[in-house]
């Protein structure tokens, strides 16, 4: 029970570190200075919650671990980050893409999380919950605003939403630490969410003015430690300093 | 009244309110040359600014512990909301902020020569706080006092949360003169690259600083380059023993007689190349910004779009 709701603990953490450390990447280099202060905030939002999410993993493995063990010492194959939160930037439409893709998950996630029978991860929940309604306002606006504005952003936009709508299945989809968690009355359960998702996600690409693709999502993997290519990138980049100078106190 | 003596009485009065240290308003008449000087220097800071995230933001992804990263990426944020609120103050005196991101692309407007310098290390981002913003609020605290109103409340702002920046650099610093020999090497080896370059900050000597004499006299600044830079050596040099790191200048000694620490002579031949562009990272800082810039013009103008497109539909509705 222990390690399976430390498991679950990581699913919901490494999806917000890892979504958090790609937001970070337009710190500086965003399309205006008003985005550029919104996506580092919603990088800031999700990364402060991975650190709340990580401490209590710590406190309850009990082996005086830290925050940063968590996050810096293990390897790929050890995170359980959905797919689609490590795909990479691209452009501005795919950032917006993945980040609205994301936020819808994650909001119908921690509207179910806040009554979830583990009280620590039920108070996480409430405290971020106010954060993420913020984020998917921003990222369904920019989702309008993208599809519905110029012909150049409407092909951008719909191009993301093509290439990325592989990976929005996994959210939604039960694996093993799930459906323990459910039994428990810790978890969320997720088929419940999956109507909601499919019909909020098209709603607003509707009203984007997108195709909404037809095919069946069907990459999968992460939440088991099975990731793309691009997991290992990213992770030599934000562990970098901790592995190449081990056991220092920065 | 002929048009000669109405001048007159115009500088009469703005010189009056100056005098009286009266805030100068967006709304009130002011000399040609006072409204291109604060231009000039307000949209230089802003430019600092936004350029300044860059070399900061290099370190973001690899940021050595979470709490880092945070502080950070909050650090970098503070630095675009700088950005916007001088842009802001720059456009109460008649020109868009489009115009004067033009300036910066195309090289008209300068920035701080200091973020010409690369991030080698995490120590850098340590040394920046420090060093760089501690460099930086010598000259903000007095332009809270500035003649010219909207920039004065600005700076209010800006100088809090550079304030908590430099502790926060300085806290980084600590972190590594406690740490083991590697984080002390890097320590030194960010103080060796930074101190010459953050005295520089303040600018050419008061003997050849163009734009000094007339700026004092319209209270736009009201310390001079020099005595700017000589208050902070006097506040940092304590900062610096505490930390155990060595100031890369042997001729830096208490001179008890003029109670100021003396130093040695800065290299302005560096100094020189380095604003007119030749700096290890000009090209490429100007190089990143015109990429975001270009690169996120698609977006701006899908933004644009999709205002008039519902502009129109409700228009329609209405009517």
């Amino acid at each position: 029970m222990k390690q399976s709701l430390i498991n679950y603990i990581f699913q919901l953490a490494d999806n917000k570190l890892i979504l958090g450390q790609r937001l970070s990447e337009w710190c500086g280099h965003a399309p205006e200075l008003e985005i550029d202060i919104a996506l580092t905030n919603i990088a800031l939002d999700l990364i402060g919650q991975s650190r709340n999410l990580y401490s209590y993993a710590a406190e309850l493995e009990g082996k005086g671990r830290t925050e940063d063990d968590m996050a810096y010492l293990r390897d790929c194959e050890a995170y359980r980050n959905v797919l689609l939160a490590e795909q990479p930037n691209e452009d501005f439409a795919y950032t917006i893409a993945r980040q609205f893709f994301f936020d819808v998950y994650n909001h119908l996630f921690h509207k179910e999380l806040v009554n979830s029978k583990d009280e620590q991860l039920a108070a996480i929940a409430e405290k971020s919950l106010k954060e993420i309604n913020y984020h998917i306002r921003f990222s369904s606006e920019w989702v309008i605003r993208l599809g519905d504005g110029t012909e150049v952003s409407h092909a951008k936009m719909q191009t993301a939403v093509d290439d990325l709508w592989d990976y929005i299945g996994e959210m939604t989809t039960m694996n093993e630490t799930d459906r323990l968690m459910l039994a428990e009355g810790v978890g969320v359960d997720l088929n419940k969410i999956r109507t909601a998702y499919f019909h909020k996600v098209k709603e607003i690409l509707a009203e984007a003015t997108l195709n909404i693709p037809e095919e069946e999502p069907f990459q999968k993997g992460g939440k088991d430690g099975l990731h793309s290519e691009h997991l290992g990138h990213l992770l030599t980049e934000l562990q970098w300093m901790q592995r190449a100078y081990p056991g220092a106190q920065w | 009244m002929d048009n000669h003596n109405n001048i007159h009485s115009l500088e009469a009065k703005f010189e009056a309110k100056i005098d009286s240290e009266i805030k100068i308003e967006p709304k009130d008449w002011m000399p040609e040359s006072y409204r291109k000087t604060l231009i000039r220097q307000i949209s230089q800071h802003a430019h600092s600014e936004v350029v300044g995230m860059l070399p900061e933001g290099n370190w973001i992804l690899r940021a050595p512990s979470l709490r880092r990263k945070v502080a950070l990426l909050a650090k970098v944020q503070d630095e675009a909301g700088h950005g916007l609120y001088l842009y802001s103050a720059a456009e109460t005196l008649g020109i868009s902020r489009e115009e004067l991101y033009q300036q910066l692309l195309t090289g008209k407007a300068k920035y701080s020569s200091i973020f010409n310098y690369p991030t080698l290390s995490w120590a850098d981002i340590g040394a920046i706080g420090w060093l760089v913003d501690g460099a930086a609020i010598m000259n903000q605290v007095m332009l809270t006092r500035t003649s010219y109103g909207p920039y004065a409340r600005a700076m209010v702002r800006i100088c809090k949360e550079e304030s908590f920046h430099q502790r926060q650099g300085y806290e980084i610093l600590i972190s590594l003169s406690r740490g083991n020999a590697e984080q002390k090497k890097m320590l030194q080896d960010a103080m060796d690259r930074w101190w010459w370059p953050a005295l520089m900050m303040f600018g050419p000597h008061d003997s050849a600083s163009t734009h000094s004499e007339q700026s004092i006299k319209w209270k736009i600044k009201r310390k001079s380059n020099d005595e700017l830079r000589q208050d902070f050596i006097d506040a940092t040099v304590l900062q610096a023993n505490y930390l155990g790191v060595n100031i890369p200048d042997p001729k830096l000694k208490w001179n008890e007689e003029r109670g100021h620490y003396d130093f040695g002579d800065i290299d302005w031949e560096e100094f020189w190349n380095v604003v007119n562009g030749n700096g290890p990272c000009n090209k490429q800082r100007i190089k990143d910004r015109k990429k975001a810039y270009e690169g996120g013009e698609w977006v701006r103008e899908a933004a644009m779009a999709h205002a008039e497109k519902r502009a129109k539909r409700k228009e329609e509705k209405v009517a």
